[in-house]
C-alpha cells in the first residue's frame, strides 16, 4: 500500500515538474525522486553564458535549476500534499561551473512543518567533489 | 580666457547608450530572458517583457521562480558594473565615435544571491532596479527591487554579494 502512495506521489512531482515552461526552455530533466529527495540536471547551452570571457553559464540559470529542484523536493515529501511556491531562495555560487558539462542538482527537504518547507540543496558538475553552488530556501507547503 | 562649451547633449546621450549595450550585449544569458534596460541619466530599470518561456506554473500561471531570480540577478550586475564604468562614460576625454568600445570592463562575479518571492509574478511585464548599497576595491553588496504594474507593490526583492573585478 505504501509502494502505491509513493509511486503516485513520484508520479504527481514528475507530471508537475514536466510541464513548467521555463524549467522546459532551460532543458531540465528529473534525474530521481525519493521521499523529500529530488534531483535534477540541466544541459550545458551557450545560450545561456553569463561571461563571455570565460564561457560559464550565468548565475541565474543555475538559480533557476536549484529553484526547480528545491520545490520538487518540498513536493515529493511523504506528508506534503499539493503543489509549492517559494518563499525565498538563498544561492552560494562557491564556484564557475565548468564550460560545456551537464549541472546537476541534488535537493533535499529536511522539515516540514504546517506552513513551512525547508529545503538545501547542492549544485555539481563532473567533479562532484567540489560543489559549483549550494541554496537554502523556505517553500510554502499545502498550498 | 575663452569659456569651454557644453558637450552637445546628443553626443553625451550617444555615448552613455553605447556604453550601455556595450555592457547587455557581452551577456547572452540576457538575450535568453529577453530583459531591456530603460536609461535615464545615470538611472537604470531592467525590464522583463512577458513570455511564456518565463512561466512556471502554467495552472496559475505565475513566473517561474528562477526566471525572476535571473532577472533580478542580472539587474544587479549591469546596476553595478554600470556604476563602476561611469565615470569612463563621462570623461570628456573619450571620443564616442573613434572605437567599437566606448569602455572597458570585466563583469563582477556573483558571491552569492537571496531571492525574497513576496506575491506571485503575473504573466505581464516585470521592471527592476538595482540600489549598490556598498562597492568597495573587493566586494559590493547590491540591493534589487522589483514590480509589475505598481511601483510600489514589489513582488520580488534580491540582495547579493559580488566580488568586484581587479583593477589593472
Amino acid at each position: 500500500m505504501k509502494n502505491i502512495m509513493i509511486e503516485k506521489k513520484k508520479k504527481a512531482v514528475e507530471d508537475f515538474f514536466a510541464v513548467l515552461p521555463h524549467s522546459i526552455s532551460l532543458g531540465m530533466g528529473i534525474d530521481f525522486i525519493r521521499d523529500g529527495e529530488v534531483g535534477m540536471s540541466m544541459p550545458y547551452d551557450s545560450k545561456l553564458i553569463g561571461d563571455p570571457q570565460t564561457k560559464v553559464i550565468h548565475g541565474g540559470a543555475v538559480f533557476a535549476l536549484l529553484d526547480t529542484c528545491c520545490g520538487a523536493a518540498a513536493m515529493s515529501h511523504p506528508e506534503q500534499t499539493g503543489p509549492t511556491a517559494t518563499i525565498d531562495l538563498r544561492v552560494d555560487y562557491m564556484r564557475p561551473a565548468t564550460p560545456s558539462q551537464r549541472i546537476k542538482a541534488i535537493a533535499t527537504c529536511y522539515n516540514l512543518t504546517k506552513n513551512v518547507a525547508f529545503v538545501r540543496a547542492v549544485a555539481l558538475d563532473n567533479n562532484e567533489e567540489k560543489p559549483v553552488a549550494m541554496a537554502a530556501g523556505a517553500f510554502v507547503t499545502g498550498v | 580666457m575663452e569659456k569651454l562649451s557644453p558637450e552637445p547633449v546628443a553626443l553625451i546621450k550617444k555615448r552613455r547608450n553605447e556604453a550601455l549595450s556595450q555592457l547587455i550585449d557581452s551577456i547572452p544569458y540576457i538575450s535568453f530572458l529577453g530583459v531591456d534596460f530603460d536609461r535615464r541619466g545615470d538611472e537604470i530599470t531592467a525590464i522583463l517583457p512577458f513570455k511564456e518561456e518565463l512561466i512556471g506554473n502554467p495552472s496559475l500561471p505565475a513566473l517561474h521562480g528562477g526566471s525572476i531570480a535571473a532577472f533580478l540577478e542580472i539587474s544587479a550586475i549591469i546596476g553595478l558594473s554600470w556604476t563602476q564604468i561611469w565615470h569612463q562614460i563621462e570623461d570628456p576625454g573619450l571620443d564616442a565615435g573613434s572605437s567599437d568600445n566606448v569602455v572597458k570592463f570585466t563583469l563582477p562575479k556573483t558571491i552569492d544571491f537571496s531571492v525574497d518571492y513576496l506575491r506571485s509574478g503575473l504573466p505581464r511585464d516585470s521592471y527592476a532596479r538595482a540600489k549598490v548599497n556598498r562597492a568597495g576595491r573587493r566586494y559590493a553588496s547590491v540591493h534589487v527591487e522589483a514590480w509589475q504594474d505598481n511601483r510600489d507593490r514589489l513582488f520580488a526583492q534580491g540582495t547579493g554579494h559580488f566580488l568586484m573585478p581587479l583593477n589593472k
